[in-house]
């Protein structure tokens, strides 16, 4: 799908200006990677992700007299992160799966935000639904084809043990269902779909059938996916415009990452 | 009577904390084994293989016979005090601060007279109970106690300066989450502790026995994760000034070996908590407690890993995991080296299979931590380096003792060699 710009290069001048006169705002979507920042908990007999640690080299010292610097150590999917067509078993077999083989447009795309804050607010295990999709549509108008839809939930704004919101039976936390990922995706074309919550899945996502949909289905079908997201309820339902690049890691499954928005500031032209 | 010892009052900002001293270190090589029976709380001395006759002070050549055969061998401590006086003043820095200090000689039941510090609850001519204590300099050393119990005996301030009892200290133990943490904080709770700081890891998921640890008296939970170099050091910025005893409780486990494996993420996991977070921790309050151990009564004192027995001799099953330790036991003999210009003790609790998820297909006997908490109660009491806990962990090194190569063969039987 190629869609010609009227006048290119004006476009990015006029979008030089805007970003300058912050008519145009940048928006950061990422949490900083921090020791303590929750990573998915599997059963403990499981490899587990790695959390993110940084071993000073030396700071200005014996070590290393006029710098500082650090080694960090963290899994492909630490903190704010990325995830590839390869990460799920039902995207093993897509071409170009791993994410130093995504080509860089992939990552820049127009982004819809479905609001469901009120509904994760009072329910932990709030499901994101066909309906509530298609009655999204209904104000904002259809999910365009490649867009990003990110499902806010404000699950960024709680901390500690609240987040992973672990209990007896597994974590707790909002989530698509099957039937509204294999709209989105098969449906609605959509280039992703990202979450504040640990994963793309709810977390109680192991019991749907296919298990974990939203990965099962993003990633069968070449789509990528967005956790740990943060400050969504700053972006417009429609609009913005949504920049993921993950590092480029041989044959890497994923990438902690900075995501940031290009957001019309209100009022603005 | 020993007069009981009372909390310590808040420390003086405005003195110099004492700089630590120590009792003279010379030793003939032979006399080591005074240290090395000391290390495990045992009064041993050599007996002659010839003629049977038992040595005193350690040599090198019977003195009845002149046979070089002199093996170290567990012998009666029962002794009768022959004389004793007390020191008031000496060239030696270390008595010199300590004085009055009591000495004397002991004639044993086994034969011959030792000289010893003797506590100040033995009478004059009173039977005793010899002990083989380290000293703050690690070298073995006799000391008289009386042979009944007396009240309050363990406060008797000499004897105090050859144990590490947790009475009025201060103790962090690491790894809150572990359910060890429970019994290990009771244990130092009974045994009087003044407060009892728990490391606790990713306090973003919950775990079950919390509130049980929270609800012991004198309990602090705060966060500290020994893979995180940056959280060892902010816990050791804020507390490693008042840390007299610490617990290295932290510990990850998990079956397995090389080829059964086929990564090294695991491995990797044992090697930064058994291995790099012994060295974090060591490194972060290491300086402050090796500086403190002489800043009074509740000074800091000791230093407790608890390390796989399989450290010694790998047990295939858990191969990755017994290398891990033995990497941490070699570690802690540097520790020793490292701590001991500060008199402070560093005990390694080696233990078999525990009572816990990782272990749980395992047959018994393991060990309970209600078990392993009273091991270190009182190896700490006793000033030990050395302690095994549990039947498992006394079998392995007597073998290990008998022949290392032998018991590597046994262990490494097709099969695994779960002894």
């Amino acid at each position: 799908m190629t869609v010609q710009a009227p006048n290119p290069a004006a476009l990015l001048g006029d979008l030089a200006t805007a970003l300058a006169s912050e008519a145009i705002e940048v928006i950061d979507l990422t949490h900083t990677l921090d020791q303590d920042f929750p990573v998915i908990v599997l059963p403990p007999e499981f490899g587990q992700c790695a959390r993110f640690r940084m071993e000073e080299i030396s700071a200005y010292d014996h070590r290393g007299p006029a710098w500082k610097w650090h080694n960090f150590t963290c899994c492909e999917h630490t903190g704010t992160h990325f995830d590839a067509p390869s990460h799920w078993i039902s995207g093993r077999d897509i071409p170009n799966g791993n994410v130093d083989e995504i080509p860089a447009d992939r990552f820049i795309g127009p982004v819809c935000v479905i609001d469901c804050s009120d509904g994760s607010k009072a329910d932990e295990d709030f499901e994101l639904t066909p309906e509530i999709i298609e009655a999204w549509e209904a104000k904002h108008g259809r999910i365009p084809e490649a867009s990003w839809v990110l499902m806010r939930t404000d699950w960024s704004k709680r901390r500690g043990a609240d987040y992973l919101n672990m209990r007896e039976d597994g974590p707790h936390s909002p989530g698509p269902t099957p039937d509204a990922m294999k709209l989105l995706v098969n449906k609605r074309g959509i280039r992703g779909f990202g979450t504040e919550t640990v994963g793309t899945d709810a977390g109680q996502g192991a019991h749907y059938t296919p298990p974990y949909p939203a990965h099962f289905f993003l990633h069968g079908a070449g789509r990528y996916g967005l956790q740990c997201l943060n400050n969504l309820d700053r972006l417009p339902p429609t609009g913005a415009m949504l920049i993921a690049t993950p590092l480029k890691i041989k044959k890497g499954t994923g990438s902690p990452l900075r995501v940031i928005a290009l957001v019309a500031r209100e009022g603005g032209q | 009577m020993t007069t009981p010892i009372v909390p310590p009052p808040k420390k003086d900002p405005q003195k110099r904390t004492r700089v630590p001293t120590r009792p003279s270190e010379l030793r003939s090589r032979a006399a080591l084994g005074l240290a090395a029976a000391a290390a495990e709380g045992r009064f041993m001395l050599q007996v002659c293989g010839e003629c049977g006759a038992i040595q005193y002070p350690p040599r090198d050549a019977c003195a009845a016979c002149l046979s070089v055969d002199l093996p170290w061998k567990d012998v009666s401590p029962a002794g009768r005090l022959m004389a004793e006086t007390t020191v008031r003043t000496s060239t030696n820095v270390y008595f010199r601060e300590r004085t009055p200090w009591r000495i004397g000689t002991v004639k044993l039941d086994a034969g011959p007279s030792i000289m010893c510090h003797v506590h100040g609850d033995v009478e004059r001519g009173g039977t005793v109970r010899i002990v083989n204590r380290l000293d703050k300099s690690g070298q073995g050393v006799f000391f008289a106690l009386p042979s009944e119990e007396t009240p309050a005996m363990e406060d008797d301030p000499q004897l105090r300066e050859m144990s590490c009892d947790p009475k009025y200290r201060r103790v962090l133990i690491t790894d809150a989450r572990s359910e060890n943490a429970v019994a290990l904080a009771k244990a130092f709770s009974d045994a009087q502790a003044s407060i009892i700081f728990v490391g606790e890891a990713e306090s973003w998921r919950a775990y079950p026995h919390r509130a049980a640890l929270a609800a012991i008296p004198n309990v602090e939970i705060l966060p500290l994760d020994v893979t995180d170099t940056q959280s060892v050091n902010e816990l050791a910025g804020e507390i490693g000034g008042k840390t007299d005893i610490l617990v290295n409780n932290a510990r990850f486990v998990r079956p397995g070996g090389i080829m059964d494996r086929g990564d090294t993420v695991f491995a990797r996991d044992e090697m930064e908590v058994n291995f790099l977070g012994l060295m974090r921790l060591a490194q972060a309050f290491g300086p402050a407690m090796r500086g403190r151990g002489a800043d009074g009564q509740s000074s800091a004192t000791a230093w407790v890993n608890i390390l796989s027995v399989y450290a010694y001799s790998n047990m295939p099953a858990f191969g990755a995991f017994s290398a891990s330790n033995a990497a941490a036991y070699s570690l802690s003999q540097c520790l020793r080296a490292e701590m001991r210009p500060g008199g402070v003790r560093v005990m390694n609790v080696y233990t078999g299979p525990t009572e816990d998820a990782w272990h749980q297909p395992l047959p018994p006997p393991k060990v309970a931590p209600a078990a392993l908490a009273r091991a270190i109660i009182a190896g700490l009491k006793d000033g030990l380096e050395d302690v095994f806990v549990g039947d498992v962990a006394k079998d392995l090194i007597e073998k290990w003792r008998a022949g290392a190569k032998i018991l590597e063969r046994e262990m490494t039987e097709a099969g695994g060699g779960e002894t």
